[in-house]
């Protein structure tokens, strides 16, 4: 099964609740950070890494030579990512989709492939626990087939649970497309709710049943709560403020470590997910 | 004319609230709304929408089945495994790049462009306000971001005033970089967890990648003040100037949920006199 932890908004507790659901559980779990922007549930996890990968695209390279200035491959490509300029072709690998059209078009076979890095993927362990993560090229623009490339770790014999970007639109596409279900993280406030109904929308498009954890809960806006059981999503966990969350979080503490009694919570959580997941699966 | 673009790496720093309260404060400025994957300063400043405009950006392929033979050479050229193989093309998977489009060779596919968003020009209490909103799942967000900041910069420069102050989206890919490019500055909005340290780190490398200067606040600094020191010490090592540090307040979730800025709701408060300070340093940096 895969669970993906979203949540719209940015800093409502994706992380926290990845890093704790994963090493509550006591079976086999993978974890994938795909929020290859910034990803931080290896400050948490602290897993020993034990491989580390670069992940690169392919972007063209013009052979001079052959060519013959004829202006196909600025045509084809979308992205304006290589232009006639004079006499000579420029590539802007930076702008490049690495489509490949350029390349097929050509009538000289002027054009091959170089590449063009995304970024790094790492891959260790905290004792059972396996953990990927992705790490964007700083400068880099594209963060969706990195996404990609750590979701390719993704186990089927396993529980994985994938940690998401913030936002709505491709980057949370691909961390969300194909999982059994999506946990979004929200907190009571306007801006959580504004986001959390997009994110909702998104969850949607794809078709994959959700359900909400609140962190911050008894922040005295009650809307999310009135707007999950309106649209029928079920609240799976609650986690008030407490300030000590709040510190362990801001020194890379897990909270099941801090407070101990939120282990069991995690559990009943997965277990929750679990239940609404197989209904959904034996209905499909 | 400048404009201030505020970034964060980390979601849910606090930009959005900070920059609300920079709108109580700023006099002379055009708002503009850059995160527009998950927009929200809108939520704040009650804008009065003047003119709306469709965000048309990027195609997507569409294959004809009466024309299509079933050739699959589209399929054979498709990066995205986005043609299934019955010929249908996953919308979601396409990534408008055109490659089926150009070769088929029965002209079966259509690539019509892709409506993906909304922007819009406003009023709000503050003045004149440029935001959007991308549809949700849509790509091109960076255009997007592009777009709506060079509505903002006309905006300014249409009603003489000399000042974008821009909200800039989470993270260090495709819609911050389109939001940092040929901006005065950028105000990195931190807290003070191991994540927010992180995350800081790696977007004022972005911001250097892109030559352009960068100012620090930490917010919420007495959650982990010895964190919050190693945020500002890094900055001062990256000469990133650190304007100040803005308290743990809860005064600021009140004011949001009452749609008001800080500055409005609270103040005299001791996250409203943080921020103000801040902003008069910010103001005083750009003034020469």
């Amino acid at each position: 099964m895969i669970i993906s932890i979203a949540s719209g908004k940015g800093g409502t507790g994706k992380t926290t609740v990845a890093t704790n659901l994963a090493v509550s559980l006591d079976f086999e779990v993978q974890l994938l950070d795909c929020d290859v922007e910034e990803p931080n549930a290896h400050l948490f996890i602290q897993p020993r890494m034990e491989e580390t990968l670069t992940i690169t695209t392919p972007v063209p390279e013009v052979d001079m030579e052959k060519c013959s200035l004829c202006g196909k491959c600025g045509e084809i490509c979308q992205f304006r990512a290589i232009v006639v300029i004079g006499e000579t072709v420029l590539p802007f690998v930076e702008m490049c989709h690495s489509c490949g059209g350029c390349m097929q078009v050509c009538p000289e076979k002027a054009i091959t492939e170089t590449t063009r890095e995304l970024g790094r993927i790492e891959r260790g362990h905290r004792n059972g626990l396996e953990f990927v993560h992705g790490k964007l090229r700083v400068g880099e623009a594209m963060s969706p087939p990195l996404i990609k490339s750590v979701r390719q770790y993704t186990r089927s014999d396993v529980l994985t649970i994938i940690d998401a970007p913030p936002g709505t639109s491709c980057p949370v596409i691909a961390s969300m497309k194909g999982a059994d279900f999506v946990l979004l993280v929200t907190e009571p406030t306007p801006f959580g709710l504004h986001d959390l109904k997009l994110a909702i929308g998104a969850v949607r498009i794809l078709g994959i049943p959700c359900g909400l954890v609140i962190n911050r809960s008894d922040m005295g806006y009650d809307r999310v709560t009135a707007y999950a059981r309106a649209e029928n999503i079920p609240v799976l966990m609650e986690i008030p403020f407490d300030r000590r969350i709040a510190e362990a979080y801001s020194r890379g503490d897990m909270v099941v470590d801090v407070l101990p009694e939120w282990k069991e919570k995690f559990i009943n959580l997965y277990q929750d997910i679990e239940q609404i997941a197989g209904e959904k699966r034996s209905v499909s | 004319m400048k404009e201030i673009v505020v970034i964060s790496g980390k979601g849910g720093t606090g930009k959005t609230s900070i920059i609300s309260a920079f709108a109580s404060l700023a006099k002379n400025k055009v708002l503009c709304d850059a995160d527009v994957d998950a927009a929200d300063l809108h939520l704040i400043m009650a804008p009065t929408v003047k003119e709306r405009h469709d965000f048309d950006s990027g195609h997507t392929a569409k294959i004809d089945p009466d024309k299509c033979t079933l050739c699959g050479q589209c399929r054979d050229l498709c990066r995205w495994d986005a043609i299934s193989e019955d010929f249908v093309v996953d919308e979601m998977d396409c990534e408008g790049c055109g490659v089926c489009y150009y070769f088929c060779p029965e002209k079966a596919i259509a690539f019509p462009i892709n409506t993906c968003g909304e922007w819009y020009i406003s009023d709000t209490r503050f003045g004149p306000m440029a935001h959007a909103r991308l549809g949700i799942a849509e790509e091109n967000s960076g255009k997007l971001v592009s777009l709506i900041r060079r509505e903002g910069m006309k905006l300014a420069e249409e009603k003489n005033l000399d000042l974008l102050l821009t909200d800039g989206p989470p993270g260090v890919g495709c819609p911050v970089i389109a939001s940092l490019g040929g901006a005065s500055a950028v105000l990195i909005v931190a807290e003070p967890t191991v994540s927010g340290k992180h995350d800081m780190e790696r977007v004022s490398e972005l911001a250097a990648f892109f030559k352009v200067p960068a100012m620090l606040c930490v917010n919420k600094f007495d959650i982990n003040p010895r964190m919050g020191e190693d945020i500002e010490a890094f900055a001062k090592e990256k000469n990133i100037k650190v304007l100040g540090r803005v308290p743990f307040d809860p005064a600021f979730t009140h004011a949001m949920v009452q749609g008001k800025t800080i500055v409005e709701f609270d103040e005299q408060g001791e996250g409203s006199l943080a921020v103000k300070a801040i902003w008069e340093d910010l103001s005083k940096s750009f003034e020469n």
